[in-house]
């Protein structure tokens, strides 16, 4: 197997270079870049990604393995992602995850058998004034109650 | 019940419906530092930056003039300026209001601040999971470009300026400077050993400004109305405001933008409609979760300004203060942030990689009820080789707070202690 930006990413890559002052900067875009295009990051992209940035590979799979929001792994469908931190932990984030868990069935960590849906507990959104809170994919779902999040899973399901 | 008179420099807009767009923020008085902006000098700016003593808002309090100061504002290399939005510090929650209310206020911001640097090129560095609200912030940013208020000849005063908005990807230690700019110069966010002298900080060997997205948010007010108008705010050693912010158990979390030196309890009274269901206050986490807890009684001596909370042996902080009602745990709520503090850990330095593993396993175990007495001094003890012996401070933050926890509510961690062990 191999890695390919596609050529709207390619044409976004060259911009970027233009961007930042050396072409090492890039790690962090391209990697996100990668993830979009395949919804995960594979070694394969790693290796192209090296190459643009003109770095050793094992320097960009560091840097893949230090972010928590690069995931190196296929996930569900949705990635529902629960805030675990003191003020979400104060406002009952742990009835909502109990809820989680009844409705979908799975443990922290796990997918559903569907593919739909992963369940991650995360550290602080920085979203304390609205909490609970959770992270589905890039959507900031904020205030949950046991009953709250039961209807946002339904309508996804 | 003490009434509050509302205090905005950065919240001016915040309430205003599509401020985040130009044409409503023109409307209500953004860009209007652009002309006095550009009657001034490097110098000169910086020199009312520094008498406004506007003081850093992303945590350390360090004031904005001394460290513009200290950027060299010759030509010879290209300077950068580095906007701090990774917001992570649990408890903080205020740039995300910024970026998403008033991006454009934080556009002019930049602008006045690159100009008094002699900076070309800006950097927002924003927090991975604010995807959403980095969005309005970039649309701000087109706008911006559009209207000419970025690119190559901003403003026609002939000056080029170009602002670049940098995704984080989840690691809360990126917020500390260094390690910001390791990241943004694409490896891992792992903080720098911090030099004996005075100095800027460095972007691929450029010389760089780290500041946090309020204090540059707070620039264009100083530089339209003059360093003594914004010293009308607050008290003499903390002049001005701070979107202070408030979570767990009040009525009405949020924030709320407030000038310094008012008494914390009236504070939390007055916005925050006192602490929930009619109960009573236990303890207050004043400044986002690295500083040090203060127990009920020292709220009532607390004022939110820079000096009090020192002199209570805490520290003002981001001004995120995670609020706690006389039923909760202090057991489970120092384990949940060692939980944290253990995740976020970079691991460079051991006492604080295996330091912050230890506290949180004995944590574990005293809520196991599997702890001896002797676990909590053990605690202690590795508390103190945390304190001073690392690379940023992350590490000695971390010991503060258990020490803080511990100290004051040791009966409640001894209740857990299992003397029939052997
Ligand atoms: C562990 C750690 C985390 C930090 N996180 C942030 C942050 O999320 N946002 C921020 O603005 N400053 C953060 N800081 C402070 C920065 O190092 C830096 O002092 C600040 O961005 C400077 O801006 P200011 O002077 O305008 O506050 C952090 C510091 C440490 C030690
Ligand atoms: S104190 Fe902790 S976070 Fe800071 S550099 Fe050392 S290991 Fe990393
Ligand atoms: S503690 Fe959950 S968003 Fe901050």
């Amino acid at each position: 197997m191999s890695f390919n930006f596609n050529d709207d990413n390619l044409e976004k890559i060259e911009l970027l270079k233009s961007k930042y002052p050396k072409v090492q900067a890039l790690s962090l875009p391209l990697l996100w870049m990668a993830q979009y295009q395949d919804g995960f990051i594979s070694l394969e992209a790693i290796q192209e990604i090296a190459k643009i940035c003109e770095t050793p590979m094992m320097e960009i799979y560091k840097v893949s393995t230090f972010y928590s929001m690069f995931n190196l792994q296929k996930l569900g469908k949705y990635h529902i992602q629960l805030c675990k931190t003191l003020s979400c932990k104060l406002c009952n984030k742990d009835d909502v995850l109990k809820s989680i868990q009844n409705e979908l069935n799975i443990q922290v960590g796990e997918s559903t058998s569907d593919g739909l849906f992963t369940l991650s507990q995360v550290e602080c959104l920085g979203s304390c004034g609205t909490s609970p809170v959770m992270q589905l994919n890039e959507t900031y779902y904020e205030n949950l109650t046991p009953i709250s999040i039961v209807e946002i899973l339904k309508a996804l399901k | 019940m003490i009434i509050l008179e509302d205090k905005k420099i950065v919240s001016s807009k915040f309430h205003i419906e599509n401020s985040h767009t130009l044409s409503v923020a023109k409307e209500h008085g953004t860009y209007s530092s652009i002309e006095r902006l550009f009657t001034l000098s490097s110098e000169e700016i910086i020199a009312i930056i520094k008498e406004s003593h506007l003081r850093g808002k992303g945590g350390g309090g360090a004031p904005a003039g001394n460290k513009w100061a200290l950027m060299p504002l010759g030509e010879l290399k290209p300077s950068f300026l580095a906007v701090n939005c990774d917001e992570s510090e649990p408890g903080t929650f205020k740039d995300r209001e910024i970026i998403s209310k008033d991006p454009h206020l934080l556009i002019e911001g930049i602008i006045c601040t690159c100009f008094a640097i002699k900076s070309h090129t800006a950097y927002i560095y924003v927090r991975g999971e604010y995807k959403e609200f980095s969005n309005i912030l970039q649309s701000a940013i087109d706008e911006a470009y559009e209207a000419g208020y970025l690119g190559e000849n901003i403003f026609n005063k002939g000056y080029k300026l170009d602002v670049i908005v940098h995704r984080g990807a989840g690691a809360y230690i990126c917020g500390e400077k260094s390690a910001l700019l390791e990241s943004l110069e694409g490896k891992r966010g792992h903080p720098r050993v911090k030099p004996h002298q005075q100095e800027c900080e460095w972007y691929f060997d450029n010389p760089t400004l780290v500041n946090n997205v309020e204090t540059i948010a707070s620039v264009p007010f100083i530089v339209k109305n003059g360093a003594d108008a914004y010293k009308e705010f607050g008290t003499s050693s903390s002049p001005g405001t701070l979107l202070f912010a408030m979570s767990g158990h009040v009525n009405k979390p949020g924030v709320y933008e407030s000038e310094f030196g008012i008494c914390m309890m009236d504070y939390i009274n007055h916005y925050g409609g006192g602490i929930k269901n009619g109960k009573k206050l236990k303890a207050i986490i004043p400044g986002g979760a690295s500083t040090k807890i203060l127990t009920a009684d020292e709220v009532g001596l607390a004022k939110l300004d820079y000096e009090t909370m020192k002199a209570l042996g805490s520290s003002l902080g981001t001004g995120g203060m995670i609020v706690m009602d006389e039923d909760t745990n202090m057991v489970e709520a120092l384990k949940n942030l060692l939980e944290f503090y253990h995740h976020e850990s970079c691991g460079q330095c051991t006492p604080c990689r295996e330091g912050t593993g230890w506290v949180d396993t004995i944590m574990q175990n005293l809520l196991d009820g599997v702890a001896r007495g002797e676990d909590i001094e053990k605690i202690l003890e590795i508390s103190k080789t945390m304190n001073g012996q690392t690379i940023c401070v992350f590490a000695p933050a971390v010991s503060d707070v258990i020490d803080g926890f511990i100290t004051k509510f040791r009966s409640e961690f001894e209740s857990y202690v299992r003397e029939d062990l052997t």
